[in-house]
């Protein structure tokens, strides 16, 4: 416990840039995956391109990830954008498809009922389909959003400080505890944002009851590497 | 794009076929991690999964572990392990196959258990109705039709596994990432992207080969009564078609 008492600066330092490297590629990836979602969702074509493009990039594992991101795109091998890109790809991935099966999931009757009251399809996606989808979409956010938490810590081997920063600092000084603490934290984190997110979702879809939205089901949505 | 072709240089050049760090070797190395930890987790899992499915106990322990797992960071989960095992040739090996046996449960244990929940309860009650032992409903009826999400669930571990084995040739355990930790403080880019191209390749020649196992192993019977994605036409086309039918016949 002496090295965690001496050094609690640090791992609360590392945290606190830990979550903020979290959260950009989960809000990004969000937002991103909505109209994906719906592309895939509305038209059939689309749908196989982008789910299997969503797939293939997701299969890529982490590092390999980050280190062939920067020859495609020009931009810096250690830097900060490269896994805030990396991570957000990664969400998308995982989201576009909840996207997709939340909207196929919406009942199409409400959907003809709320056309013929009248309607037009922005409205009606944004009023009718999209907080019907709602829960589906906030499984698929939570899953994306732990697994990003736990990503960032690989960030740490093209010099990204975060959580990870005590894996290779103890593995190298050979401080078990260090090591531990970083565990912990990473896990600490990563449920804390997710119990963040259920909250929030409880509180803009009130109408959702907590078995409809339960953790860990296990969902196709999921599969995956990227460890 | 002159990066790409350095890499293909990298990655064809005679040197590679050779010697000791020759990626014939290495990529042996990562597929004999990948696959042994993956089917000692398999064996450990599956009927764990299956007794998890059948009977219905201890499902919230399966939920609960198959969430909590995704939050586990796994490269911080070998370095942990190393440091508690040790670092010698063979310990390093079991400290790392205990790492990735751990991170490859879950998606298994998900799978097998899912694959047998999910089918349709009328079905086993007709097995069970027509006086098979609760056996035969397990070996004949469950696990033929939970077969393609188990399989599934082996997929993803099989694919957490191989991400997580180039990680590990950061303490020295060999495996396809050993170029990408070699060529890092050197700068030799053309060494890392050859590398990371080869294992994104791996990765997804392994998930390709997993995607077709489980179309394989749906039942015949399944797969003909299976419902197509029927969506060709919005569904005001069709509710004014079925309106147009309903008129006509009234």
């Amino acid at each position: 416990m002496t090295w965690i008492l001496n050094n609690l600066d640090l791992i609360w330092e590392l945290t606190v840039e830990h979550v903020r490297l979290s959260i950009v590629p989960i809000v990004l990836g969000f937002l991103i995956s909505i109209p994906l979602g719906w592309f895939a969702y509305r038209f059939k074509l689309t749908r196989g391109i982008l789910l299997s493009l969503a797939g293939v990039l997701y299969t890529i594992p982490s590092l390999a990830l980050f280190v062939i991101l920067p020859s495609l795109l020009g931009i810096p091998f250690l830097s900060e954008l490269n896994i805030t890109i990396a991570l957000t790809l990664y969400a998308v991935a995982i989201m576009a498809r909840s996207v997709a099966d939340a909207l196929a999931s919406v009942d199409p009757a409400v959907r003809q009922s709320a056309t013929a009251v009248g309607f037009g399809g922005w409205r009606r996606f944004w009023t009718v389909d999209f907080p019907l989808a709602g829960p589906v979409v906030l499984a698929g956010l939570r899953v994306a959003a732990v697994s990003t938490v736990s990503l960032v810590t690989v960030g740490i081997l093209i010099g990204v400080d975060s959580l990870g920063y005590l894996f290779t600092n103890g593995f190298q000084r050979r401080i078990l505890e260090e090591i531990f603490a970083g565990v912990v934290m990473t896990v600490i984190v990563a449920l804390l944002i997710d119990r963040a997110l259920v909250l929030l979702g409880r509180l803009l879809m009130p109408w959702t009851t907590v078995k409809k939205i339960k953790a860990g089901q296990p969902q196709p949505v999921t599969q995956g590497a990227a460890a | 794009m002159n990066l790409l072709i350095e890499a293909f240089q990298w990655l064809f050049s005679p040197e590679r076929f050779g010697g000791s760090n020759a990626i014939p070797l290495r990529l042996e190395e990562h597929l004999f991690y990948s696959f042994a930890s993956v089917a000692i987790a398999a064996l450990i899992a599956i009927p764990l999964g299956f007794f998890i499915g059948h009977t219905g106990k201890g499902r919230d322990f399966a939920v609960g572990i198959s969430g909590a797992a995704r939050a586990l960071p796994s490269f911080g989960l070998i370095l942990l392990l190393v440091l508690l095992i040790g670092v010698t040739s063979i310990q390093l090996q079991i400290a790392a196959i205990t790492a990735f046996v751990l991170l490859a449960i879950p998606s298994i244990l998900a799978g097998a258990y899912a694959g047998i929940e999910a089918v349709d309860r009328r079905v086993i009650d007709s097995a069970r109705a027509v006086g098979m032992t609760e056996w035969q409903i397990l070996w004949k009826v469950e696990v033929p039709l939970g077969l393609p999400l188990l399989i599934g669930g082996v997929r993803a571990a099989m694919l957490q596994v191989v991400a997580t084995a180039t990680l590990a040739a950061y303490v020295g355990l060999g495996g396809l990432g050993i170029y990408i930790f070699r060529g890092l403080p050197l700068g030799l880019y053309d060494e890392m992207l050859g590398s990371a191209l080869l294992i994104a390749a791996l990765a997804l020649v392994l998930d390709g080969i997993f995607a077709l196992i489980q179309q394989f192993v749906v039942p015949r019977g399944v797969s003909a009564g299976r419902a197509k994605d029927v969506r060709t036409s919005s569904p005001r086309r069709r509710a004014v078609a079925a309106t147009a039918a309903e008129q006509e016949r009234g």
